[in-house]
């Protein structure tokens, strides 16, 4: 496919990986902070490929696995509901909230449907007036567009049995929460692409600023995501700390300015809880009042519901970058992607589900001595 | 090893991925919709925040939403850069591990 292949291309990888390794003198920690770019960095090899001065920790961006478990209980009470359609994106299916997961309330008789784009919802809607159609609106600013869209299109249509349950997360609150904490180590950050397709990279010049990082905003293709550790690699050895893109194909520092100005008369900022992590102040994103007709935490009054994580499981861990999935001692064994433990195995785009995917598991089983 | 049946899942919402805008149309209620062509498949998208984009030109895609519209000059100009990149270095260089071969699958 055109701007997929040519980005895969074996010759300019080595070019750029021995490149890499020319310069570095010394140890860094880099994080790539999409789950999409964790998915291409393991499945290709990536990290594999760089310096053993140059390590790759994985960040929170996957949307799936930071959903809160209260709110995938809420997802649940709802879908349960006999008067209900719950529309949800299909990594939501099988994420275990604390007694079940969509896929099993759908067998056990819940109307729960898969759709490609929340948009989708709104058919669904008018071919069932007498039907509650709800959408499971998660993810990061990439998806809030497309969410926007489809509470503005439902208010302006009159389509009054469409409702949202957000759940929406944003990047830079995440990446200050990781470089604030004690534990942090990483040095330099692999830039979330398509979010800043949406929102642009502006926001990230006061983080690169004040925590003095180097911030690359990097696309999925291998090559990007070596060019994007290049460029990283390049600023941390000259020690300067600005905000580049390495993504222009698709970014411009000031986004995409219609898809953010309908994200900000549908939606507001709020603080929210992530899976993992704990809350964040002023990291979320929440229907704005004048929605809340579309609302679906305030039509169906769904409580606060107290879940409980596993003990075992080191996911919070993995999503701030301070471990690796292969330094839980139940990744690969009790936790597995048909019996998910934690956050990170749960959704595709987590980082232990990658690792797992891609034979890391195995790997571990060798002599080679493996882990942090 | 394969990989697991569950991954990548077909409707992973996170992929955002570039095709190539084949029709402009409307969905009957007002919203500028398109048919977009990804490596022949052919999906529905939204087009409402795109309004610059004209038929033949390749989208960026997320959740059935046009992001934005790929800059082709932009892309060239990257991948001249790559292809140019200085490999004098390269002699003093370790090698490095050889490339996967499912590099280009």
């Amino acid at each position: 496919m055109k701007f997929l292949d040519e980005y895969r291309n074996e010759d300019l990888a080595k070019k750029i990986v021995a490149e890499i390794h020319n310069i570095v003198t010394q140890p860094w920690v880099l994080m790539e902070v999409c789950g999409g770019q964790t998915h291409t960095i393991v499945k290709y090899g990536i990290d594999h490929l760089l310096p053993a001065q140059v390590e790759l920790v994985h960040g929170p961006g996957c949307p799936v696995c930071v959903t809160s478990l209260e709110m995938i209980d809420k997802a649940h009470a709802i879908a349960r509901r006999p008067d209900v359609i719950f529309c949800s994106f299909g990594d939501m299916l099988r994420v275990p909230g604390s007694d079940s997961d969509l896929l099993i309330l759908k067998s056990r008789g819940a109307d729960v449907r898969v759709v490609y784009s929340p948009i989708d919802c709104l058919k669904i809607a008018r071919a069932n007036p007498d039907k509650k159609v709800v959408f499971f609106a998660i993810g990061f600013e990439t998806t809030a567009p497309a969410n926007a869209m489809a509470v503005w299109q439902a208010a302006r249509q009159g389509i009054k049995n469409f409702s949202v349950l957000v759940s929406h997360v944003l990047v830079p609150p995440a990446m200050a929460a990781i470089l604030e904490s004690p534990l942090n180590r990483v040095q330099g950050f692999l830039g979330p692409g398509h979010v800043c397709t949406v929102m642009g990279y502006h926001e990230y010049e006061p983080l690169a600023e004040r925590y003095r990082v180097p911030i690359v905003i990097t696309g999925f293709e291998p090559l990007d995501l070596l060019q994007g550790t290049l460029m990283t690699v390049r600023q941390l050895e000259k020690g300067t700390h600005e905000v580049e893109n390495q993504y222009p194909r698709v970014v411009q520092r000031e986004g995409n300015a219609v898809a953010q100005d309908l994200v900000k008369k549908v939606f507001e900022v709020c603080d929210r809880k992530w899976r993992g992590v704990g809350m964040i102040p002023a990291s979320g994103y929440t229907l704005r009042e004048e929605f809340a007709a579309h609302n679906a935490e305030r039509i169906f009054d769904v409580a606060e519901i107290n879940t409980a994580e596993s003990d075992i499981c080191i996911s919070g861990q993995v999503l701030r970058g301070v471990k690796k999935p292969h330094d839980c001692p139940a990744f690969g064994k009790q936790c597995t992607p048909d019996h998910p433990l934690g956050a990170t195995m749960v959704s595709a785009e987590g980082a232990c589900a990658a690792y797992y995917a891609y034979g890391r598991h195995l790997q571990m089983e060798q002599p080679v001595g493996v882990g942090a | 090893m394969p990989p697991s049946p569950h991954f990548p899942p077909p409707d992973d919402m996170c992929l955002a991925i570039p095709g190539k805008l084949l029709e402009i149309t409307d969905d009957g209620h007002g919203v500028r919709m398109g048919r977009a062509n990804f490596g022949g498949i052919v999906k529905q998208v939204c087009l409402e925040y795109t309004p610059e984009v004209v038929t033949g030109d390749y989208i960026l895609v997320h959740v059935g939403f046009a992001l934005s519209k790929v800059d082709e000059e932009e892309a060239a100009r990257t991948y001249k850069l790559l292809e140019e990149m200085e490999q004098l270095g390269e002699l003093d260089a370790p090698e490095p591990e050889s490339v996967p071969p499912d590099w280009k699958t």
